[in-house]
């Protein structure tokens, strides 16, 4: 029988793991729009801004009272900063000396560094499974009392929130700010891009940064919502935000913002009608329809151009 | 103003440029001419630092920029408009006057963008449309008109005419000579041997990589070699 309030539900959840799968899939494919190439340690990049986070909290609450907001506010700050300068990292020391080279080169160095900031994370942290405290508690219920009661938490409303509002603050600073206007101009054209003046050296390291800058976001939130973590964390998760990055069209914003939401709801339907077992499958399933029959992904379309 | 001595330029192993020595003045218009491969847009490239030069220096106001990067270069004084105009077609026209000025002070981008717009009215009238939907003479004045938002004091132009109707290539020139009746310095390539040595105080005559002949814009056009090979008998 159909449960209208268990469909709602499982529409909720899927929510908001999608929107914070679009919070990592904006990394993804701003840098694929600048460089054509994918950051495949961006996984562990907002794996870094998970632990950060947890590091601080904890750290805050041994000075116990604090105001709980400011406590989220310092440590997604703090998380943000350390992802971010991991993301100028990334770029400095696994893309630009290889620039130029042969594709599959910065590939390979960008796995090499994903490979080395997940095991400096085992060594530093352990390998175990942290729990990370659900800070955020409490919620709203509706439904039928004999029937199904769908809830949405706090948390889960948190989640949509801070994701509506970096991605307002993201859309602004692409197409209002100097910066976020240069991102397209060196993404259509580097080497026009450099005629005019423009360092595109550091306009590339910023497109890693926000990026970085998002992840680390999506770890806190993620982080919170799943209540543990471990060195592993970035690595599904960096996966699935890629696919949700093609889905959408990689190199479009708007494309994997809306990947990542239908990611996130196809996943939370496979596991309550089906069998959460079969969560992933689903997922990399839709990867590989997509490149087999729309390989420009759902917003991705090829340039309008005349000559 | 601008000053190349004895430049060689190299993509990987082969050599594009064999040491080639141009000598641009403050406020003429100089034009280099050639054809398809001489290594025209490669001697223009290298003013710009891409490619460097291998071997030679450019001077540009007294200061060797042979090995400046590219972004730096382009900060100096010099703008482009280059081969195949290069507008990015994904912004509009606005945007992509406002890229031109990238380096330069809002107050700036506001007086420049006024100054393009009355150079071309026709930029005003499209400020909000893309500019890959614009036609290529459209797209050409919006290539000249983003390097002018750099304010720049030399000004190199590659290819202007390629592609272009006869009437709007005449306007384009018109442009040309506009541009260096305000005090910019034009260095021009060109295809269109005549209208550039028309144009010109002076010209070059560039051939597979070197320099064969050097005189004024009025004396090349009487030359008999350069109307054998590039104005057509």
């Amino acid at each position: 029988m159909f449960d209208e309030f268990y469909f709602l539900q499982q529409l909720i959840n899927g929510l908001t793991v999608g929107s914070a799968y679009a919070l990592i899939a904006i990394g993804y494919t701003m840098v694929y729009g600048i460089i054509g190439m994918i950051n495949f340690a961006h996984g562990e990049i907002y794996m870094i801004g998970a632990y950060t986070s947890l590091i601080v909290i904890t750290g805050l609450a041994a000075l116990n009272p604090v105001w709980l907001p400011l406590v989220l506010l310092v440590a997604l700050i703090c998380a943000m900063i350390v992802s971010s300068s991991m993301g100028w990292a990334v770029e400095r020391v696994a893309y630009r000396p290889v620039r130029g080279q042969h594709r599959l080169i910065p590939l390979i160095s960008a796995i090499g560094m994903s490979i080395f900031l997940q095991n400096y994370v085992h060594l530093a942290q352990g390998s175990r499974n942290i729990g990370f405290p659900s800070l955020i508690d409490g919620g709203f219920t509706f439904g039928t009392s004999e029937g199904f009661q769908t809830t949405i938490s706090n948390m889960q409303l948190t989640i949509f929130a801070t994701t509506l509002v970096c991605m307002t603050l993201l859309s602004l600073f692409i197409s209002r700010s100097k910066t976020g206007r240069a991102c397209r101009a060196v993404s259509q054209d580097r080497k026009m891009s450099s005629l005019l003046g423009i360092d595109t050296n550091r306009i590339i390291a910023a497109t890693f940064v926000i990026g970085a800058a998002l992840a680390a976001v999506a770890g806190l939130l993620l982080g919170m919502y799943y209540g543990s973590i471990d060195p592993l964390f970035g690595f599904i998760a960096g996966l699935k935000a890629f696919t949700a990055a093609v889905l959408g069209g990689i190199g479009s914003i708007p494309g994997a913002m809306l990947g990542g939401l239908i990611l996130g709801v196809a996943e939370s339907f496979t596991a309550g009608y089906l069998s959460s077992e079969y969560k992933d499958v689903v997922s990399f399933s839709l990867l590989i329809l997509i490149l087999l029959f729309r390989p420009t992904g759902l917003l991705g379309k090829p340039e309008v151009e005349k000559i | 103003m601008l000053s190349l001595e004895n430049i060689h330029t190299h993509y990987g192993k082969i050599e594009a440029l064999h040491g080639v020595s141009v000598e641009v003045n403050e406020g003429e218009i100089v034009s280099l001419i050639g054809a398809n491969g001489a290594g025209k847009t490669t001697l223009l490239m290298t003013i710009c630092g891409d490619p460097q030069a291998s071997a030679g220096r450019v001077l540009f106001q007294g200061e060797d920029i042979t090995h400046k990067p590219t972004s730096d270069i382009m900060r100096s004084g010099i703008a482009i408009a280059p081969e195949g105009r290069r507008v990015f077609p994904g912004l509009t026209v606005e945007e992509n006057l406002h890229m031109g000025g990238f380096f330069t002070s809002k107050d700036e981008i506001r007086r420049n963008q006024k100054h393009v717009f009355e150079l071309f009215p026709r930029l005003a009238e499209r400020k909000n449309q893309r500019a890959g939907t614009m036609s290529g003479g459209e797209q050409q004045m919006l290539a000249i008109g983003r390097a002018l938002m750099a304010k720049p004091r030399m000004m190199i132009l590659d290819e202007p005419s390629l592609g272009l109707a006869p009437l709007i290539i005449g306007q384009i020139f018109d442009i040309i000579r506009t541009l260096r009746d305000e005090g910019i310095t034009v260095f021009l390539v060109e295809q269109n041997a005549k209208q550039a040595l028309k144009l010109a105080d002076r010209g070059y005559v560039l051939e597979t990589g070197r320099i064969r002949l050097e005189d004024t814009g009025a004396n090349l056009l009487d030359n008999e070699e350069v109307q054998q090979a590039y104005l057509g008998g």
